[in-house]
Parts: C-alpha cells; sequence; structure tokens
C-alpha cells in the first residue's frame, strides 16, 4: 500500500513498489491521460510532472515517488483546460492523432514554468518527445503562443 | 477514484439471458472525445434524418462518419462536406461512427469504411455531399408541409429554414422527426463549388478539446466490468512457431490469471492489470521453432537486391515509351546511379490494441483500425460466430500510417477472449512486439541511367527497380500476370491498370524503360504512409537532379523542361521553387523535387546546410500541393508538415534491419524518430486548382526526402544514395 498526492488529492494504491508511475495512474487510478508508446524512456507520451519537474512515468518505479511529492497529470493540469498550453493547443489545432499530446503538453507546461520566455533553443533542447504524426511545427508555434497567455 | 472509469450513455448488451453481460461503455461512437456528447434533450430523441444525419430536437446536429480518424483530420472535413450541403449550424455539429455491424445490417448504407490511400474523402466526396444534401431537401420539405406551402417558397440556412414569401421561420430541430418519416428525394442537385462556404475553409478540428485534456480516450484508456489485460509474444523470427511454454513458472506472478496459447505462433498472459500481464510474459520460458524465413538477413539479402539491379533474368515492364536502346547508343553521355531504400516499420505511437468479449452467441470488439469492415470480418473468423452476431466498435486511432489497415491485433485479441467466454480482454501490444511484427515497407534499390545529348538534353531514362512487392505479399490476387502494378506508384503510364490512373508518371520523356526484378524477402510487407511513391519519388528525383547537373542545366529549368504535359505538376514546382527563393544566394543550400501520387500534384524546394563537420540543418522546406479540391486547408498544411517528420524520420535515422530472421530494431532508442530540433519550418503553399479530388494524407511525404537529398548535393557535392543517412558522412 502506497500513499501518493495526484493531482492535489491524497490516495493510496495497491501496488507492487517497482510498479512504473505510468501503469499506477493508468491501472489503479484510472487516470488515462499518460500514454504508454515505449516504456523505456525515449518517447515522451507518459510525461507527468513529479513536483513540477517533467518527468517520465515510464521509468519512474512507484516507489521512487515520495509520500510528499506532488504528481500532477493531464488531467489535473487545470480544472477545464483553460492552461494556457492547453488553449494555445486548442487554438492552432496541434494534435493530429492526439496520442503523444498529454505527453507533450506536460513537457511544454513544465518547462514555461521553469522558464516562461522559452526561445527556440530552449525548445529544440527541453522538448524531445517523439510525435510520429509530425505535429512539431505547430508544437513550436504553440509554445509561442503559450507564453503570450494567462492562465 | 474508482478502478473501472464510469462510461456513459450506450449500453451494449453482450450474450443472452442469465449468462448476459451488460457493458457499461461509453461513447464508442464520439470520437471527439466525450466532449462532443449531445445534450440530452427531453423525450424520446427524433428518428435520424437518413443515415448521414441525426438532428435533435435541441438542433444538434450529428454527423455520420464512416471512414477512420487518425489524426489525418478525415473526421473533421468529412463532416464539413456533410454539413456544406446540410446547410446547417456547424456550432453544432458533433460525429459519431456507425459500427461496421450496423453497417452490414444496412446494407452498406455508409458504403466503404476503409482508410487508406488518402482516399476518405476523394473516395466518398460525392455520396457523402448527397447524403447532407438529401437530409436538408427533406427539412425544406417537412418545413413546406408543416406550412402547407410550397417547397421552392421556402430555402434553409444555418439550420433555419424560411418560408421567404411571409418571413416564417423554423428550426431544423423542430421539423426533424416530420423530415425523418418523408420518402428521401430522387433527384439531389449538389452545390457547384463556387458556392461552397465550407469546404475550402480552415475550420478547426472538431476533436481537438478532448486531446488537449486527457479526456479523450483510445482503446487502452477503455476499462470494461470484469476486464483482464493481456500482452502477448509470437514468435520473434520470421515463419517461427510457439514450441512449448512452461505456464507453472509464472503461475505465482501478481495479478497472473491465465497463460494462454493463441495460434500456432503465439502465447499471451492474461493479469489483472497490463503492467503485471507483461511483466510475467517476459518471465515465462518460451521455446520457439525456426521456420521457413527464420535464418532471414536483410544485409545479405543486400545482394539479391544487387543482383536484380542488372539480371537479364524475368522482369515486369512498368513504362516503356520510344525506343530507349536507340537513344543510349547515340548519346553523347551516360550517367548511372544506384540508390537503396530499406525496410521500415509503422511504429504508430499508439501500439497495436484491442478488447474483446466472447461468448457462445456474441462477440464484440473495441480497437483502433483503418477498416472496420475487415476488422468485423477478422473478429467473425476468430470468434467462430456468424459475421451478424459479431460487431467492431471503432476507436480514435493513436496514428495508423496503414498499419492499422491490418487486423492481426484484433483476431490475437478475439482468440484471447474465446478461451476465456464472458470476460472483456484488452490485449495490448508492447513497443517490442509491435517492432518485430510489422508489416513493413518493402525494401528495395534502384539502378538508374539517362542518356545526354551534346547540348544537355534527355534522350532517354533507364530505372530498373529490385525488390518487394507489397501486393504480392498481401494480396497476390491483385497482381497483373505475376506484376505488381503498384511497384511502379508514380512512374506509371495512363493506361496500364484502371486502379492506379492516380499513379501515374508526369513527366515527358523521349525514351523511357521502367522495370522491376521483383525480389521478395521472408518479410510481411505493407502500405507504409506514401506506400511505394515514397523510394519512387527519391529514385526519379534525386537522379534527375543528377541528370540535370551531368547536363550543366539548372534543375527546376531542366525539370520544367519535362512537364510540358503537366502543366499541375510544372505550377507546384514553381510554386515551391519561387517560394523558396531558388537560385538566391544567401548562403542557403536548395534542393527541388516534385511528384505526382494518390491523385495529387506536389513539390517540395528544401533550404539545407551542411557544416565542415558534416552535420545537417535542415532550415525550411516550401511546399506546394494541388490536391483538386482542398477541404479544410490548414489541415493540409498540417498534413504537409506531419508527412515530412514521417518521411525524413525514415531518411535520416530508421531502418529495419533482421538478423536470424528477427529485426534487430526493437524500440525507438535504436529505431529513432524525428524530433522537434531536428524539424525544419514547413511552409505549405495549397493551390487547389479545382475539377478532380486528389489525396492530401501522403502525396506530400514523397517531396521531402529528395528534395533534402539534392539539397544536401548542392551543399557538399556529395551524393547520398543509400538510406538512412544515419551514420554516414555527409562530406
Ligand atoms: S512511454 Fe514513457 S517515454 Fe515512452
Ligand atoms: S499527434 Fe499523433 S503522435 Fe503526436
Amino acid at each position: 500500500m502506497a500513499s501518493l498526492k495526484v493531482n492535489g488529492k491524497s490516495v493510496t494504491v495497491e501496488a507492487d513498489a517497482s510498479t512504473p508511475l505510468l501503469w499506477v495512474l493508468r491501472e489503479h487510478l484510472g487516470l488515462t491521460g499518460a500514454k504508454y508508446g515505449c516504456g523505456i524512456a525515449q518517447c515522451g507520451a507518459c510525461t507527468v510532472h513529479v513536483d513540477g519537474q517533467a518527468v517520465r512515468s515510464c521509468v519512474f518505479p512507484l516507489d521512487a515517488v515520495g509520500e510528499d511529492s506532488e504528481i500532477t497529470t493531464i488531467e489535473g493540469l487545470s480544472e477545464d483546460g483553460s492552461h494556457p498550453v492547453q488553449q494555445a493547443w486548442v487554438e492552432l489545432d496541434v494534435p493530429q492523432c492526439g496520442y503523444c499530446q498529454p505527453g507533450m503538453i506536460m513537457a511544454v507546461a513544465a518547462m514555461l514554468e521553469a522558464n516562461p520566455d522559452a526561445t527556440d533553443e530552449d525548445i529544440d533542447y527541453e522538448i524531445t518527445n517523439i510525435c510520429r504524426c509530425g505535429t512539431f511545427t505547430r508544437v513550436r508555434d504553440g509554445v509561442h503562443l503559450a507564453k503570450t497567455k494567462k492562465a | 477514484m474508482a478502478d473501472t472509469i464510469q462510461l456513459s450513455r450506450r449500453s451494449f448488451i453482450v450474450g443472452t439471458g442469465a449468462a448476459g453481460l451488460t457493458i457499461g461503455i461509453l461513447a464508442a461512437c464520439s470520437p471527439g472525445g466525450g466532449e462532443t456528447e449531445p445534450p440530452i434533450a427531453n423525450g424520446p430523441p427524433p428518428p435520424e434524418v437518413n443515415a448521414w444525419v441525426h438532428i435533435g430536437v435541441d438542433d444538434v446536429v450529428t454527423i455520420r462518419i464512416a471512414r477512420s480518424e487518425m489524426g489525418q483530420g478525415t473526421l473533421t472535413g468529412l463532416a464539413q462536406m456533410v454539413a456544406e450541403e446540410l446547410e446547417c449550424d456547424w456550432d453544432k455539429v458533433v460525429t459519431e461512427y456507425p459500427t461496421p455491424g450496423e453497417n452490414l445490417a444496412r446494407d452498406r448504407v455508409w458504403g466503404d469504411f476503409s482508410t487508406g490511400g488518402s482516399r476518405g474523402i476523394r473516395m466518398s466526396h460525392d455520396y457523402v455531399r448527397e447524403g447532407g444534401a438529401v437530409a436538408r431537401m427533406m427539412l425544406v420539405q417537412a418545413a413546406a408541409n408543416r406550412w402547407a406551402v410550397p417547397v421552392e417558397e421556402c430555402s434553409a440556412l444555418n439550420s433555419v429554414i424560411t418560408h421567404t414569401p411571409t418571413g416564417d421561420t423554423v428550426r431544423y430541430g423542430e421539423v426533424a422527426a416530420e423530415a425523418a418519416a418523408l420518402e428521401p428525394p430522387a433527384d439531389v442537385p449538389l452545390k457547384d463549388p463556387s458556392d461552397w462556404k465550407l469546404i475550402g475553409k480552415s475550420v478547426n478540428r472538431l476533436d481537438t478539446p478532448g486531446k488537449v485534456t486527457g479526456k479523450q480516450l483510445y482503446t487502452a484508456d477503455i476499462v470494461l466490468d470484469g476486464m483482464l489485460n493481456a500482452s502477448v509474444r509470437a514468435a520473434p523470427m520470421r515463419g517461427g512457431t510457439l514450441g512449448s511454454f512452461d505456464a507453472s513458472a509464472i503461475a505465482d506472478m501478481p495479478g497472473v490469471q491465465s497463460v494462454v496459447q493463441v495460434d500456432d505462433t503465439a502465447v499471451a498472459v492474461v493479469a489483472d492489470t497490463w503492467w503485471q500481464a507483461n511483466q510475467a510474459l517476459q518471465a515465462l520460458p518460451i521455446e520457439w521453432q525456426p521456420g521457413e524465413g527464420s535464418d532471414y538477413s536483410s544485409s545479405a539479402f543486400e545482394a539479391e537486391l544487387e543482383a536484380g539491379l542488372t539480371t537479364t533474368g524475368q522482369t515486369f515492364p512498368g513504362n516503356m515509351a520510344g525506343d530507349v536502346e536507340t537513344a543510349f547508343a547515340g548519346a553523347a553521355q551516360t550517367i548511372e546511379a544506384s540508390y537503396t531504400v530499406p525496410h521500415q516499420n509503422h511504429a504508430c505511437m499508439e501500439p497495436m490494441v484491442a478488447i474483446a468479449v466472447w461468448t457462445p452467441e456474441r462477440c464484440e470488439v473495441w480497437c483502433p483500425t483503418q477498416n472496420g469492415e475487415s476488422a468485423l470480418a477478422a473478429t467473425a473468423e476468430a470468434a467462430g460466430l456468424p459475421i451478424e452476431q459479431c460487431d467492431v466498435h471503432k476507436q480514435l486511432l493513436g496514428g495508423g500510417f496503414g498499419r492499422k489497415g491490418a487486423a492481426d491485433y484484433v483476431t490475437q485479441a478475439v482468440l484471447i477472449a474465446k478461451q476465456m467466454p464472458g470476460t472483456p480482454i484488452k490485449l495490448l501490444w508492447s513497443r517490442e512486439e509491435d517492432m518485430q511484427h510489422g508489416f513493413y515497407h518493402p525494401t528495395t534499390k534502384a539502378r538508374c541511367e539517362g542518356a545526354l545529348d551534346a547540348d544537355g538534353n534527355l534522350l532517354g531514362l533507364k530505372i530498373r527497380l529490385s525488390g518487394q512487392s507489397i501486393l504480392s505479399g498481401l494480396m497476390p490476387q491483385a497482381l497483373m500476370n505475376g506484376m505488381d502494378p503498384y511497384v511502379f506508384q508514380g512512374l506509371l503510364p495512363s493506361g496500364l491498370d484502371p486502379r492506379a490512373e492516380d499513379q501515374t508518371l508526369k513527366y515527358t520523356f523521349p525514351a523511357l524503360k521502367v522495370d522491376h526484378a521483383m525480389r521478395n524477402p521472408p518479410v510481411r510487407p505493407g502500405f507504409w504512409r506514401g506506400v511505394n511513391a515514397n523510394q519512387n519519388a527519391i529514385y526519379l528525383e534525386c537522379f534527375m537532379d543528377e541528370l540535370a547537373h551531368a547536363a550543366g542545366r539548372d534543375p527546376l529549368e531542366f525539370r520544367l523542361a519535362h512537364l510540358q504535359d503537366s502543366p499541375k505538376l510544372a505550377a507546384v514546382l514553381t510554386a515551391a521553387a519561387e517560394g523558396s527563393g531558388w537560385g538566391n544566394e544567401d548562403g542557403l543550400s536548395r534542393g527541388l523535387s516534385c511528384f505526382y501520387s494518390f491523385g495529387s500534384y506536389t513539390a517540395a524546394c528544401a533550404e539545407v546546410t551542411v557544416d565542415e563537420d558534416g552535420k545537417l540543418k535542415m532550415h525550411r522546406i516550401v511546399a506546394a500541393t494541388d490536391p483538386g479540391y482542398g477541404v479544410n486547408p490548414q489541415q493540409i498544411d498540417a498534413q504537409v508538415a506531419g508527412s515530412f517528420v514521417y518521411g525524413l524520420s525514415a531518411m535520416l535515422h530508421q531502418e529495419v534491419t533482421f538478423e536470424n530472421g528477427e529485426a534487430q530494431e526493437t524500440n525507438f532508442h535504436t529505431y529513432p524518430s524525428l524530433t522537434i530540433n531536428e524539424m525544419p519550418d514547413v511552409e505549405t503553399i495549397v493551390m487547389p486548382s479545382g475539377g478532380f479530388w486528389g489525396g492530401v494524407g501522403e502525396p506530400t511525404i514523397a517531396v521531402a526526402p529528395p528534395a533534402v537529398l539534392n539539397a544536401i548535393f548542392a551543399a557538399t557535392g556529395k551524393r547520398m544514395r543509400h538510406l538512412p543517412l544515419k551514420d554516414q558522412a555527409l562530406r
């Protein structure tokens, strides 16, 4: 039994300590926004925030999550889709299939939280998520648009 | 938080009698991700106006979409087409997928469900628009009947019908039930394209909101009551079968419920959670039996491809014009070059996944599929039930690219579920399984030869293709006397194969010989976004560049000189070149390409630099496309840029190699996909010239790699002829 704080709520889960956070979220907590794409920290589809940091939850074991750690998933990024990154994404129709986008959005949101003026070079360095549909041109535009928006 | 997401709206009863199982499942029909759920109105909803359109008393317009949405925007485009003729309020439009079972029961009223070959819109535009027009005419007629006035005095706009002489109005929702009771009109005139208001407009996608909040459900996100999870492993070597496995070794692992043999080749572990199932599967001792193809080595196969380039044995003639031997005999200069394109995997972001529930009376499946009807046929076959007792609930695909036209994963899910009657089984493939069991893009080589006269005019061109045929691997019945005409995609003459008139060569050459030495490795081939246009565009367009340089001519001028019979391809090529500033001396190196495939004209001009260490930077690609009609230009732009990522990932980084019959690239660490730091700016010029319907999702993928390869040559003077570029020195 492990206690976690997810999207502002305290929850307990019955899962093996080595279970990656991704599968705890998806299969024990019903939070299916974060996606499985590779399981080896290569694609970023599973990105969530742990204490504000973007982490690839597919390789983040449950027992590495501190009891006081704040976990935020795409479902908890905003109540109603009003986070600046979400707004920008809707405005520009960034997603294609959308499967990578919860991870993409969480990676971008964490970057902008730490660096609200992120430049193209910052984007190149920070955003390493894979998108097989190839939404990168709009992801880049979306980051710059999100910078101009308020939550 | 509950383990089971409570899903509303639809309840499917699976099975009969006391053993019947009720599944609370949503909105399997709501591709927009729950956000498109129409408000619940009071009283029973009115019946559909016709198969394509349902209108609620609250005026919500539900448009039925037969084709699959996998990111390419077809869902929104098709809805625009229906809404254009329906004259409805676009803000009230939601969509749903009819099931293939419903289509079957209704005499295929929605036509073909298959979504591939960039056909979603271009092959259904007429009957889809007609569906909207019929519904509008019935609604207007219902209003006229209600008012007892001639229908000619009434008109419809924005979901409101107006009786022009009196100014009386009625909303669609108020007359929908009456309209539904009318006979559909026999004569259904469609709008002239010049009157379109919604077709051609860059409206936002209908399915975006749920994709940014996590609310959009994909198949892997669906939870059914009592569901168990499965992970599967099939023999990793080509042609291999399952020998034996020791289920007892993992029986005590957490969550494990069952270990089942799926078929002759695969075994699956069923557990409470997928993580548990997959962990146990990895620990399961399995013996595989090698079979035909289990010794396949793609590096050894290179020699066979190479031999095909010069063989005097059997070849299939694809495009023959003029007297090519005389042209070469009289040449002042001949040049020759060979190229290689390796196997590729689709690597959809969403791995293969399907949920199945089987009882002796009924089988239902939830899955992402590019072809609902073939998924249904696969379900029925695996279930051992009449097709009428099966159905497939199509879900939004997390990418398809041609991979999810196959139903192998559906078959597996049903075969597992059949061994656990009444228990819903969610089968999810690991990425490793996806990399090992693809339908791979065929590997080919080409040898190109050109004959030039002393003035640099092209006298003749030969292209020998050597390699794998997709049709012979997947649908041998479609071969023409053994020949796969699709191998010549984009190089075909008009008239050779009526099925491929949208894939013909648009250049005119004085003499031409394109033929194919078929060399099939024991790897199942597949339709990979753009299909054979990918390599054929590289072969043709890189060699055209080589010819232009050998002739001492400008590559743009040289191409245009052979496009005299195709003003449309000349127009997109010119637009891309001018858009990029072809000929500018600004420190950027430029490369061109143009190609016709899937009924659309496409061109690209790539701008690159290659630094002294041979590091490539792709700055920008200016692309132009003429798809005839452009339904949603901003989505065409998205498809162009997206297709470039797919094509350039392959060009730069990706190949699937086989040793001992096994794919050596097992995940994204060895099959890397292009990332944002490598991504060039893309400027898309959408220039629909009207009068025909071309594809959008695939055609442009073909032009990006040759444009970049030609630009690399412009920068370095070195030709890169063998893909992928990874590990090769550009200088
Ligand atoms: S699933 Fe975690 S990085 Fe790919
Ligand atoms: S939008 Fe489909 S993988 Fe990124």
